[in-house]
């Protein structure tokens, strides 16, 4: 019980406290609202519209149009909050109320919860940013994301109407079928950098190399050329896989709305419906940094220190290491907004799959080339080492 | 692991064990065992087994349990829900859990070894064990053949499953 007292306790308390409230309410669902602003901008330019440019700051017509072409339509996500906050809360009557009332936290809180293993810096003041290093943190994150569908069948099944019941039953088995080629797709990095820890994966990736930039710490090998194959093979089935697993187009077949008005949150409605959208983000933002720490090199820069002002250039190690861990963390969600908008570009670019394609494409496709490139990856690990 | 979270844990899991079979509707008994594989989990991060726990709820809670909701959804067991209780059924089911409790307590009572402390497995100060690593050497060497068995008995499993659904599609 000694330790519950210590000071060692209550700074790692401290710490993990205060590293929560900023990944999560300074950063992450400001970025949610942000990329549901950036959803709206982009596909208006790709659709050669204008989309959401009147509300700016100040929150009012000063900051219309005239004023500045840019900042006009940043406050949109404030007014979306507001608006989605003081809306009326209709609950229908035919509905299950529990599990009605349960199904939107339980989409939200899975999303959040697999940001805790994310490495999102390296260190500030000698605390690592990492709000749980635990060693199976791609494991925890593959767990907790499979427990985010209960969500959306419940959703789907208490709404008690055939729209979200269809959407309910297709996300199900699109999510189990995707988990499966998602799981095999990471297996050949968890190979090659020998953990499933992912602060060591990171680590792995300063010294030799990002997975997907293999000669980025400035040494060329044959070994490393060769095993570029296969991680360019298992980047792009992880990346499909995410898409499904997020429930994005071209894969959104749940809430498809030329055949299921609205899927499993047909009949929600206000901040009910919000926070659906809201986990619908956070997963994809928490995919967004599992690819980064993955394949993308985490928070690091070459060439940049490490938050010890340590590593990178040498002239660079004399400026303080706090300044190079902030530098660190955002470069880490820089490269997590940049693969954002490769979700929204996607997005606004393909149509839709047919349900029966999705699972072919899961089950026939991802599935095995998956499989085979675990072996293709242990094959090229055993003869290079 | 703080005994006051092994409590909390243990009695989550036990609370909602219980409220699985005593659950009416068979949608509620499904998502209690989802909580209760949850507190199992939490149990098992207490041993510092993060990977069993991490299994457990990837396994169990993620992909085992979303399939019987699956199916238990797709039923729609509307006579479940109004079956009147069945007394004896109760009574008879908690006294040979009862015995069953007594004979577990009489066994470890007696059995000298389960008295010790389990042995650590810290691997050196302050690092934690790396219990993948573990697990996987442990199956790969000690009880390769075991596990050999298992891969076959799964395989076979699962051909067998496909066969089965292949016929009843004609």
């Amino acid at each position: 019980m000694d330790y519950l007292y210590s000071t060692d306790f209550l700074f790692l308390v401290g710490t993990s406290l205060a590293k929560t409230i900023f990944l999560i309410f300074l950063v992450v669902l400001p970025m949610v609202s942000y990329t549901v602003y950036a959803e709206r901008r982009v596909s208006a330019l790709i659709q050669d519209r204008v989309g959401p440019n009147r509300t700016g700051f100040p929150l009012s017509l000063i900051g219309g149009k005239d004023w500045s072409p840019f900042l006009g339509g940043l406050g949109q996500p404030i007014a979306d909050a507001v608006k989605f906050l003081l809306k009326e809360d209709f609950v229908p009557a035919h509905v299950n109320k529990f599990y009605f009332w349960i199904a939107p936290t339980l989409s939200m809180m899975p999303a959040i919860v697999t940001l805790a293993v994310i490495p999102f810096g390296s260190t500030i003041l000698g605390v690592p940013m990492v709000v749980a290093n635990i060693n199976v943190g791609v494991l925890f994150m593959f767990a907790i994301s499979s427990v985010s569908v209960y969500g959306i069948v419940l959703a789907g099944w208490s709404s008690n109407s055939k729209y979200p019941f269809l959407g309910g039953i297709r996300s199900t088995s699109q999510m189990i079928s995707y988990e499966l080629g998602m799981g095999l797709s990471a297996v050949p990095v968890l190979l090659i950098a020998g953990s499933t820890s992912l602060p060591q994966i990171v680590e792995y990736q300063i010294h030799n190399g990002w997975m997907m930039l293999p000669y980025s710490n400035g040494h060329l090998g044959w070994g490393k050329t060769l095993l570029w194959i296969p991680i360019i093979i298992s980047f792009v089935t992880f990346t499909i896989s995410m898409f499904a697993e997020t429930n994005r187009l071209p894969f959104d077949l749940p809430e498809s709305e030329t055949e299921l008005v609205a899927g499993y949150h047909t009949e929600y409605s206000s901040m009910k419906f919000a926070l659906f959208f809201l986990g619908e983000y956070t997963a994809m933002i928490a995919g967004s940094a599992l690819i980064v720490v993955l394949y993308l090199g985490g928070y690091h820069v070459p060439g940049i220190p490490n938050g010890d002002a340590q590593g990178g250039i040498p002239i660079l190690r004399h400026v303080p290491g706090l300044i190079w861990g902030i530098v660190n963390i955002t470069a880490f969600f820089a490269k997590v907004a940049a693969l954002l908008f490769v979700f929204i570009w996607v997005r606004w670019t393909l149509p839709r799959f047919r349900y029966d394609q999705l699972m072919k494409l899961g089950w026939l496709y991802i599935f095995e080339i998956a499989l085979v490139n675990i072996f293709l990856t242990a094959g090229i690990l055993a003869c290079t080492h | 692991m703080s005994p006051i979270l092994f409590y909390l844990f243990a009695a989550l899991t036990v609370c909602f064990g219980i409220a699985v079979v005593a659950n009416r509707n068979p949608v509620a008994s499904a998502l209690c065992l989802v909580v209760s594989f949850l507190g199992l989990a939490a149990l098992f991060v207490g041993l510092d087994a993060y990977f069993i726990a991490v299994i457990q709820v990837l396994v169990y809670a993620g992909a085992v349990m979303v399939l019987f909701l699956f199916i238990i959804m797709l039923l729609d067991l509307k006579a479940e829900t109004r079956r009147k209780p069945n007394l004896p059924a109760y009574v008879g089911g908690g006294l040979v859990a009862l015995a069953f409790i007594a004979q577990l307590w009489l066994v470890l009572e007696r059995y000298s070894a389960a008295h010790q402390p389990f042995p650590t497995m810290w691997a050196s100060e302050g690092k934690s064990i790396d219990d993948v690593t573990n697990v996987g050497t442990t199956l790969f060497s000690v009880h390769n053949l075991p596990f050999q068995v298992i891969g076959v008995l799964i395989l076979v499993a699962t051909i067998g499953v496909v066969v089965l659904s292949k016929r009843e599609l004609k």
